[in-house]
């Protein structure tokens, strides 16, 4: 697929893959052999008909691929960009066992563009109105593929979101350049002709409580409300200032729009030397955004090795290409400020890798004597998320585990208190967008049988 | 200093004394943190009071009545611990005059004998006199060039009447980041319990980016969510004095700029 050139993209917002034209669109899709059992489709977590929409591409009817994604899948232009499909239906697909699988999320992409650029947006039959009222708590991946799912099937479905505008982390965390936010809008206002009521501002657990909702007329909930709340390391220095959480650096630049200040008022640093601490897709977000801003060097600072790295290997391979520089079994002990309290080092340790630990990865162990100073004017500390507890808090008999998510039943979202399910990381812990989507489609479909059978 | 009511019933039926609204004033603004000062359940409004500082507040001030906030979400924050301590000295500086006092009126509802020490740079931008003076029995002002009142800091008065050997159970205090941090430095060696505001620079607000973190007895606490009210004695001032700095020049440049989009 074209790419933008990495000496340009690196000074540059604008999305990094061009997409496919329709030419390469139909070459790709006439590798695709249409397995009788189609292993591609049990590796996705929304049961795309792939090699029915990847027929109608063969056939040059683009929109009729779009619409055949959507049947089982709201956000086909978000999910072709963000969807780890080397783990998924692309990992399943028979012609990788010896090349090359097909191109399955390039082709969800080309054709979620294609419906969305033509206009020609097709609004799915609903069921009559059952004058059942649901509340979705988070307008993210989960919160909207529910809600999308709840009104098709007649409920009348509000989003409450925290923030002042909807789209959960795609909006406040995940870069333009890997995903424009004009699409999340389209898909928002997509869900919005359906009949989707959203209230932004309101953040549930605080201006109301879930036993609110119920009182204010719903008859049931949806918490998926993501794993917000930052984790930082606890070494000294960490509270400097040029230190950001990669929530707070990414939501200044990528909610607040940040990277155009002063045409927009919240402000951003500009590093010159900028460590990133982690190794996940929210390390690389974080990293090419602060290239973009104009450091001269971006460090990636990460205790075990590439091979442990959890982000995609099309996020490190482009952030390489943009000229990320990767510090490998190194990690923070200490910040060091300068006499304004404004950071000018991370002292490292160098790690080397140890026996497997639980995640079966080898554990990272501190080499003795090893410490050396990196100089940097700008951190952002990239190792995960936790839950936020707000709801939790204020929901007297929903249960949480040790680490404050949301108890839930896998096939259906059921929580512990009747009438609340939940899904998406709120429930799991980081994760990825398809899984929350997997898990509101399971829930959709709960808090659907349970609306009937209530009657 | 403005004052400004806002229509905002969600957030007037739930607010408590101590708790903040995070506000934009339109699409492409800052979320700026401000105290709610008051609020009515009956009209459904509620009220702030801020100093005009930077570009968000220079637009705010000059928004004309009925025009339409980008963005209003609150109440947000822990709301002040309130039950009958005793005897209370309830500090206001400047601006805090406006935060410390609906925690005087809610501290007076619970039956706490009030000593309100309020103070400004000069008499002019003293707000909420008369407000503060009906919540409290003892009330004294302070102003820095001696326009109104004593002339010195409102720390200087708390320690007067400290040394008058009136027994204080607790103090609240809220100003700016140096007057806090002298009443704590006053009140530390009578150890006498400090609860102080903090005001550092948020995003969400929400708990999602710790932009708002404090140092408090060593722990890193988030004053969205965790405060804004802390024990004054475990609070690294400092640190909140940098990381309030963090964007001094940022600050300077939006102000060069300063464009209201009301206005445009």
């Amino acid at each position: 697929m074209p790419e933008q050139n990495p000496e340009v993209r690196r000074h540059n917002f604008d999305e990094v893959p061009l997409g496919y034209t329709e030419e390469l669109a139909i070459l790709e899709a006439k590798r695709c052999i249409q397995c009788k059992k189609p292993a591609c489709v049990s590796g996705c977590p929304v049961d795309i008909d792939i090699p029915g929409f990847v027929k109608l591409v063969l056939e040059e009817d683009f929109i009729g691929a779009a619409r055949k994604i959507k049947e089982t899948n709201s956000l086909p232009a978000v999910c072709g960009r963000v969807c780890p499909q080397e783990a998924q239906c692309e990992e399943a697909c028979i012609l990788g066992k010896k090349g090359d699988p097909v191109a399955i999320g390039r082709l969800e992409r080309f054709v979620a563009d294609y419906e969305r650029i033509s206009g020609d947006i097709l609004l799915p039959d609903k069921a009559p109105p059952t004058g059942k009222r649901v509340a979705v708590v988070g307008s993210g991946p989960a919160g909207l593929t529910i809600a999308g799912d709840l009104v098709k099937r007649g409920h009348d479905v509000t989003i409450f979101e925290g923030l002042h505008e909807p789209g959960g982390v795609l909006v406040y965390g995940i870069p333009e350049f890997r995903l424009p936010k004009a699409i999340v809008a389209a898909e928002v206002d997509y869900l919005r002709k359906l009949g989707v009521k959203i209230v932004t501002n309101v953040v549930i657990g605080r201006v109301k409580t879930v036993d609110e909702l119920f009182e204010d007329g719903f008859d049931a909930v949806f918490l998926g409300v993501g794993a917000g709340a930052p984790v930082f390391m606890n070494v000294p220095g960490e509270n400097l200032s040029g230190i950001y959480s990669a929530n707070e650096y990414l939501t200044r630049s990528n909610l607040m729009k940040a990277y155009r200040f002063p045409e927009y008022d919240t402000p951003i640093a500009v590093g010159k030397n900028v460590g990133v601490i982690g190794g996940g897709n929210v390390t690389m977000d974080s990293a090419r955004t602060a290239l973009r801003m104009g450091a001269d060097n971006v460090y990636v600072i990460y205790r075990r090795t590439e091979v442990e790295m959890p982000a995609r290997s099309e996020e490190v391979h482009h952030a390489k290409e943009e000229g990320v520089q990767f510090k490998l079994l190194t990690n923070p002990v200490e910040y060091i400020g300068d006499e304004h309290g404004w950071v000018k080092g991370v002292r490292c340790i160098t790690m080397e890798l140890g026996e497997p630990d639980e995640s079966g990865r080898r554990r990272p162990v501190p080499v003795e004597g090893s410490e050396y100073v990196i100089d940097v004017d700008m951190v952002v500390v990239a190792i995960g998320t936790n839950a936020n507890p707000v709801i939790a808090a204020t929901t007297p008999g929903l249960e949480t585990n040790k680490w404050d998510y949301i108890v839930a039943k896998d096939e259906s979202g059921e929580t512990t208190r009747e009438r609340v399910y939940a899904g998406g990381d709120i429930v799991t812990g980081s994760a990825t967008v398809i899984l929350a989507m997997g898990a509101a489609k399971k829930a959709a479909v709960a808090i659907d049988e349970y609306l009937k059978r209530k009657g | 200093m403005v004052k400004m009511r806002i229509n905002a019933p969600d957030v007037a039926r739930k607010r408590k004394a101590g708790q903040f609204i995070v506000l934009m004033t339109d699409e492409k603004g800052e979320r700026i943190p401000l105290t709610l000062v008051d609020s009515s359940d009956k009209d459904g409004t509620i009220t702030i009071i801020f100093q005009i500082v930077g570009k968000t507040t220079t637009c705010l001030s000059e928004m004309p009545e009925g025009e339409k906030l980008y963005a209003v979400l609150g109440p947000l924050g822990r709301s002040t611990e309130i039950e009958n301590f005793g005897t209370v000295v309830c500090v206001g500086g400047g601006v805090g005059i406006g935060v410390v006092y609906p925690i005087t009126k809610a501290l007076k509802g619970a039956g706490n004998k009030i000593i309100s020490i309020i103070g400004a740079r000069t008499k002019d931008i003293l707000i909420l006199e008369d407000e503060t003076r009906e919540m409290s029995d003892t009330f004294l002002v302070a102003t820095d060039d001696g326009s109104y009142g004593f002339h010195g800091f409102v720390s200087d008065v708390l320690q007067n009447v400290i040394d008058s050997g009136e027994r204080i159970d607790r103090v609240f205090a809220i100003g700016p980041v140096p007057m806090m941090r002298v009443i704590c430095n006053v009140t530390r060696p009578y150890d006498i319990k400090t609860i102080v505001s903090l005001n550092p620079i948020m995003v969400d607000a929400t708990g999602m980016c710790g932009a708002c973190r404090v140092s408090v007895g060593g722990h890193t606490r988030f004053a969205c969510v965790d405060g804004p009210e802390f024990d004054g004695h475990d609070v690294d001032f400092d640190l909140l004095m940098s990381r309030l700095r963090m964007y001094y020049h940022h600050e300077k440049e939006a102000m060069e700029a300063v464009r209201c989009a009301s206005h445009d």
